[in-house]
């Protein structure tokens, strides 16, 4: 069954290449999908779901599906509801539908089939299957820079891969099986603790750069920024946890020694994300920049939630703390992505200082974002609020006041400052579209009635209806916002699947 | 059907293919190739049911004394189906590219000196075939030499254009240097040894306690074999010779030269690799040019601009891997391949990607007269489909999952990772990612670049044919390998 929710968007993609209605297929895919996984959620036991089907026999690799636990079942869940509100929410230029939503549904089949995959091989190709039309989509589609920004995401995450690459086959030769499975049956202690340390040290850079880790992260904000709507929503907000479920399905459990040798240096690096990315995203005076930083920057607390794992292997709550951030900060910053996309096309501009009172003509998008800004600040009640609790009381997990501070708690401390910063660019990038005067419309008080009736430009929306949200696009956002507010009000929906 | 059969029936294609030619009308040369295609089609259907004197002793030809020189294994049957399906596609690739050929040679407007073209590549192909099968090195060096002198009419083939030319001088002399080398190479392993026959140069108990004889008479084989591989330090002619060559015949280098190289290679250096004193040092040189070739190929690729010289660069690249494999030393074990399979494996792969490229470039060179990179411009506008598989094709090239190259580059990889080849791995991985940026500049000036005044480009049906089954096999065989794998066992 798993097999058929990786391959029906891979099949999709095929037939809107060779001609069948590009939008409907996509949208009527997706749902099926989302159909599926929510499914796949409540009866991931089940070993109906599981498929597999030898494709090589020396070395043995299987292209194998399956849950081997509640982690993957929550990364697909993730995936099919990004999927659905990406194909929902985005408007493909005209002419350009066919690569526009056949590209959407190749990144989701890939990120589906690399979180449900449970052999080494597949786990890391269909990841690199769904990259390729995000480079091609951002080169192609994008906005402003877009060939710069694709040719450094191109690089950034194509050296990325291959260092991964080495680290994944150096852990395969080692443990002798590309089976994920057994893998992780071997001991760790066979695995001596200099080959431990050095594919730790592989893993981190390689899924790091993927995940934007810091310094390795300068090719998210450009790309995000210039990518098309869908592509940013699937990238930021399922593709890029590719790398984080990586280091908590392998590195983890295979080399938890290696690890904790580069504790203090991975420390180091999430501060840089929480607060060096941080202090840039304050100063950012585009929307969609501001948004890709800030995607960046809460990397960190992820981090920090898999740096309290790594330097208590016996915290019960970094795991799930992880999952439920991931979780939360995919479906918030694909709220946000898809958002910004739509105030781009009602106000012609994603410059903060352009914009103003869209509240007024806009209520329901200016609502829908706040609480899509309002989640990605952790305001409770909201899932991303859930996950950074939870992330924070990890790293004070086994704190003994008589010790005194570890370096886990020392970076959870700064980290928290993170959530002042988060407040103060989301708020403040709230105001400037939302509230106060309507800038783009009026140069003065004197004007004001003028330019209501005549329009200044053809980017500039005045009537009600044009501007805001008609039914079909507040679904996309409504869908999102519904799985935010269902996971913070109720978090064990994704607790209970991790027991 | 004995196996040499294969070969005579080749000759004897290439012979009937030159004398028909001569009778056939200018405007119909192009028949002389679809005859050679189909003549290959034949012979290589005839592979499967080709036997070696094993399978049946009691015959009569299977006590002939050709079988010292011959044999007939996995590998042979593996390496001559190789041969055939790269003249093969290297034929109907000439087919289409008759018209740049008829320009640069007799008449400009007819025809009329192009269908030697078609029979050439046949004698070469038969000289491949018998390298594949070939025990004793006298035998192996007339095999090479076959396929070598062929090259240098092919390279040369356009006799107005002065690039080719220039190929074909530069072809010849680098060439009958490495020639040279070989034959002096092989003078020393028989003054050692006192046999040519690789077989019983492995039943040889080596115990001369001064291996040093033996071990420059290989090094000297192996200057001489990696010139035709494009091994650094003997690959300072494959830029020039590749971008100065009618593009077939640069296919068929880049693929059928280098694979008859790498058989050779397998052959020659197994009873070396297989024996205790021989088997560090053999393996040490060639791990030190598996290194150098995969530093100079990927990185010098990275600046060039025209796609012929990058390919040229990128087939250098290629050999760095296939040498890394060899340099394992690797022999087939229950859980993993040998290193004679993975060489196989890539060199099929690499057969598939490289020629589906070449196909494109050629109608690229004719349509829209240039073979820099800036004329791919575009063709993500004008020719989506087009684009889309040469975008497959380069990212296989590149070694992106879920496509051929990639389960080649991996099997090398574990393969170096298993004999603890840290060097070798590092370096490769570096080459890897240098060879991502370069393919993919390619696919960037097809998807991002604007196609400008270029005309859209129309396949030929040959072609078209061609590139859709060459780049639907990559993505298949990235998925679903055994089909190769099958034909190694």
């Amino acid at each position: 069954m798993l097999a058929l929710l990786v391959f029906l968007p891979l099949a999709a993609f095929l037939a809107i290449l060779l001609g069948v209605p590009a939008r409907l297929t996509a949208v009527g895919v997706s749902a099926f999908n989302l159909v599926l996984g929510v499914s796949a959620a409540g009866t991931w036991h089940c070993s109906c779901w599981s498929f597999s089907l030898p494709v090589l026999e020396k070395p043995a690799l299987h292209l194998a599906f399956g849950f081997p636990d509640g982690m993957s079942v929550i990364m697909v869940l993730l995936t099919v509801i990004v999927t659905l509100a990406a194909v929902l929410s985005g408007t493909a230029p005209a002419g350009r539908e066919k690569l526009y939503f056949g590209s959407s549904l190749l990144i989701s089949g890939g990120a589906l089939g690399a979180f449900a995959a449970t052999d080494l091989f597949f786990f890391y190709a269909f990841h690199e299957l769904a990259l390729i039309p995000t480079f091609l989509m951002i080169g192609m589609l994008g906005r402003g820079d877009r060939r710069a920004a694709a040719w450094k995401i191109t690089i950034y995450l194509g050296l990325g891969s291959i260092v991964l690459l080495a680290g994944l086959v150096w852990l395969a030769n080692l443990t002798g099986t590309y089976d994920m499975g057994k893998m992780v049956l071997v001991r760790t202690h066979t695995i001596d603790p200099a080959a431990q340390k050095g594919i730790a040290a592989l893993l981190l850079v390689g899924f790091g750069t993927l995940v934007s880790l810091f310094p390795f992260h300068s090719w998210a904000a450009p790309a995000y920024a210039s990518a098309p709507a869908p592509v940013a929503m699937l990238h930021a907000g399922v593709l890029k946890k590719f790398g984080l479920y990586g280091l908590l399905r392998l590195a983890i459990p295979l080399v938890p020694h290696g690890l904790q040798a580069w504790l203090t240096p991975l420390l180091i690096l999430l501060l840089g994300n929480v607060l060096w990315v941080g202090f840039v995203t304050i100063s950012q005076k585009r929307l969609d920049g501001m948004l890709g930083n800030s995607s960046v920057m809460h990397m960190g607390y992820i981090f920090l939630a898999i740096a309290a794992l790594i330097a208590f292997p016996a915290n019960p709550l970094a795991q799930p703390a992880a999952i439920v951030l991931m979780f939360a900060h995919g479906v918030s910053i694909a709220l946000l992505f898809g958002l910004a996309d739509r105030i781009e096309r009602s106000t012609g501009t994603l410059d903060l200082s352009d914009m103003g009172g869209l509240a007024k003509s806009a209520p329901k998008l200016a609502f829908l974002f706040g609480i899509a800004a309002m989640a990605a600040i952790g305001l409770p009640g909201l899932a991303n609020f859930a996950g950074e609790i939870l992330v924070f009381l990890a790293a004070f997990w086994s704190y003994n006041g008589q010790a005194g501070l570890g370096p886990v708690q020392i970076a959870c401390i700064f980290s928290l400052w993170g959530v002042v910063i988060s407040a103060v660019y989301m708020l403040r990038a709230y105001r400037n579209i939302f509230q106060g005067r309507s800038v783009k419309t009026t140069e003065s008080a004197a004007d004001l009635t003028l330019s209501e009736q005549i329009p200044q430009g053809p980017s500039v929306k005045t009537t009600e209806s044009a501007a805001d949200l008609t039914l079909a696009e507040q679904i996309p956002a409504l869908l999102l916002v519904l799985a935010l507010v269902a996971v913070g009000l109720y978090p064990n929906l994704l607790l209970n699947l991790l027991k | 059907m004995p196996a040499y059969y294969l070969e005579a029936l080749t000759i004897t294609l290439g012979l009937i293919l030159l004398l028909a030619e001569a009778f056939v009308p200018a405007k119909s040369k192009a028949w002389v190739g679809v005859a050679a295609a189909l003549g290959l089609a034949v012979i290589l259907g005839l592979t499967g049911i080709a036997i070696g004197p094993a399978a049946k002793p009691a015959a009569a030809w299977a006590q002939w004394p050709l079988w010292n020189f011959y044999q007939f294994d996995a590998l042979a049957r593996f390496y001559k189906i190789f041969a055939l399906v790269c003249t093969l596609l290297v034929v109907l690739m000439s087919v289409d590219y008759r018209k740049i050929l008829a320009r640069f040679t007799d008449h400009t407007e007819s025809e009329d000196g192009t269908g030697e073209y078609y029979a050439l590549p046949v004698f070469a192909c038969a000289g491949m075939m018998f390298l594949a099968s070939a025990k004793d090195l006298a035998g192996a060096f007339v095999a090479l030499e076959l396929v070598t002198i062929t090259f240098y009419i092919l390279v040369a083939y356009m006799r107005r254009n002065v690039g080719s030319l220039e190929a074909g001088v530069k072809y010849l002399i680098l060439g009958a240097l490495s020639t040279g080398f070989l034959v002096y190479g092989i003078a020393w392993v028989y003054g050692t040894t006192g046999t040519m026959s690789l077989p019983e140069i492995s039943n040889l108990k080596l115990q001369t306690t001064n291996p040093t004889p033996l071990l420059f008479g290989v090094a000297l084989v192996m200057v001489g074999l990696g010139f035709k591989i494009g091994a650094v330090p003997m690959q300072i002619w494959i830029p020039d010779v590749y971008q100065g060559a009618p593009t077939p015949t640069t296919a068929f280098l880049s693929v059928g030269s280098k694979a008859a190289g790498f058989i050779l290679m397998i052959r020659f250096l197994e009873p070396f690799i297989f024996n205790e004193i021989t088997r560090s040092p053999v393996l040490n040189l060639l791990l030190i040019l598996s290194v150098a070739t995969l530093l100079f190929g990927n990185l010098a690729a990275i600046p060039q601009t025209n796609f012929k010289r990058l390919l040229a660069y990128s087939s250098i690249a290629h050999a760095g891997f296939l040498l890394l494999a060899l340099a394992c030393g690797k022999n087939e074990s229950a859980d993993s391949l040998g290193s004679a399979q993975v060489v196989s494996f890539y060199l099929a792969t690499y057969l598939i990607m490289t020629l589906g490229v070449f196909f494109v470039l050629a109608q690229v060179r004719i349509q829209r007269d240039g073979e820099a990179i800036t004329d791919f411009n575009g063709l993500g506008k004008t020719n989506p489909l087009l684009a889309l598989a040469l975008t497959v094709l380069l990212a296989a090239l590149a070694g992106v999952p879920l496509t051929a190259g990639f389960l080649g580059k991996f099997f090398v990889f574990a393969l170096a990772v298993d004999a603890h080849l840290w060097m070798g791995v590092g370096i490769a991985f570096i080459a890897a990612a240098a060879g991502f940026y370069y393919y993919l500049n390619v696919v960037r000036a097809m998807w991002w670049a604007a196609p400008g005044d270029l005309p859209p480009v129309t396949l030929p049906i040959i072609s078209k044919a061609c590139v859709a089954v060459l780049s639907v096999a990559t993505l298949v065989l990235g998925i679903w390998p055994q089909p190769i794998l099958a034909l190694l066992k």
